[in-house]
């Protein structure tokens, strides 16, 4: 991935002001993919009896990641927006821990591209939660 | 013989405002997108006012999908949570006061939720609807609906399923 590419990825979380609301951070971008994280806040409860992180902030990392995923991909050239984006909840998220999402681009024709995530907290090998979505693919 | 005297409408809303509001402004996320509910009879209108903090697109501008995704997911669980509390908060089972001090009743877990991304959310207020399709013991089924300036013209729809909280405490 080129240099320029990274540098326009790190700018597209910086100018989005939800993403940097909700703290985002993007960890990782390459060819179709894309790993960004956000820490756990005591403002993105969903459930204030166990302090478990609201679905609709996982949403939003996951929405996130597989845009950043679709952008990166080398056929795409530019801008994107969702066209659907489907999300399983597994489990709820560890109180007081970082939930990372990693998405993977798997395949991009002219006009769409088709994305899938996971998010995961400290445990590696139990996903939080995975989606699936599509999202436009837009000529410059 | 004769029918009981109705309560006096000013009971009845403030005993439904306030389990409203003690569901509503329990859960801090859904203080933190800043929706707020509109309640006409058992009917709920959720309302998004629009803040720069929500905007994903800042050329266009627009939304970001993911605070339209948990627009409507709040949306869909407060609404399910309501309809199956209606009966509850009518009969006094629930005490309003218990709820306003953070006594909640559990909650509806989300399993799985499918946004459809219709147009772009532009930069104003945006409002939903949730219905309950089909709302069993264990699972339940909701859509939902958001639009900004015409009803007819919704820029989002939803649907999900829940897993209903355990009745037997």
């Amino acid at each position: 991935m080129s240099v320029d590419k990274t540098r326009i990825a790190e700018q597209f979380i910086g100018a989005i002001p939800h993403s940097q609301a909700l703290g985002m951070e993007l960890t990782d971008i390459g060819d179709g993919t894309a790993e960004i994280s956000m820490a756990y806040d005591e403002r993105f409860i969903g459930d204030p009896d166990t302090g478990v992180i609201h679905g609709g902030a996982v949403s939003a990392l996951m929405d996130t990641c597989c845009g950043a995923a679709a952008m990166s991909h080398p056929s795409n050239p530019g801008a994107t927006a969702t066209i659907d984006l489907r999300i399983d909840y597994m489990r709820p998220a560890t109180p007081g821990q970082r939930i990372r999402a990693h998405a993977e681009c798997y395949h991009i024709t002219r006009t769409v591209a088709f994305v899938r995530a996971r998010a995961m907290d400290d445990d590696d090998d139990r996903p939080v939660a995975t989606a699936t979505g599509t999202f436009t693919v837009e000529s410059k | 013989m004769a029918r009981p005297r109705p309560e006096p409408v000013q009971v009845v809303k403030q005993r439904r405002d306030a389990a409203l509001n003690a569901l509503v402004h329990g859960v801090p996320y859904i203080r933190f997108l800043g929706i707020e509910f509109d309640r006409r009879g058992d009917e709920l209108t959720s309302v998004m006012p629009f803040a720069d903090r929500l905007i994903g697109n800042p050329i266009l501008p627009a939304l970001h999908g993911g605070a339209t995704a948990a627009f409507l997911e709040v949306t869909a669980i407060i609404g399910l949570s309501w309809s199956m509390l209606w009966d509850q908060i009518e009969s006094g089972a629930l005490n309003p006061d218990d709820l306003a001090q953070g006594k909640l009743p559990r909650l509806p877990k989300t399993i799985d939720f499918t946004v459809d991304y219709l147009r772009s959310g532009l930069p104003r207020d945006a409002y939903a609807r949730a219905h309950v399709a089909r709302s069993g013991r264990r699972y339940a089924s909701v859509h939902v609906e958001a639009w900004q300036d015409n009803r007819a013209r919704p820029f989002a729809q939803a649907s999900g399923h829940f897993l209903m909280p355990r009745r037997d405490g």
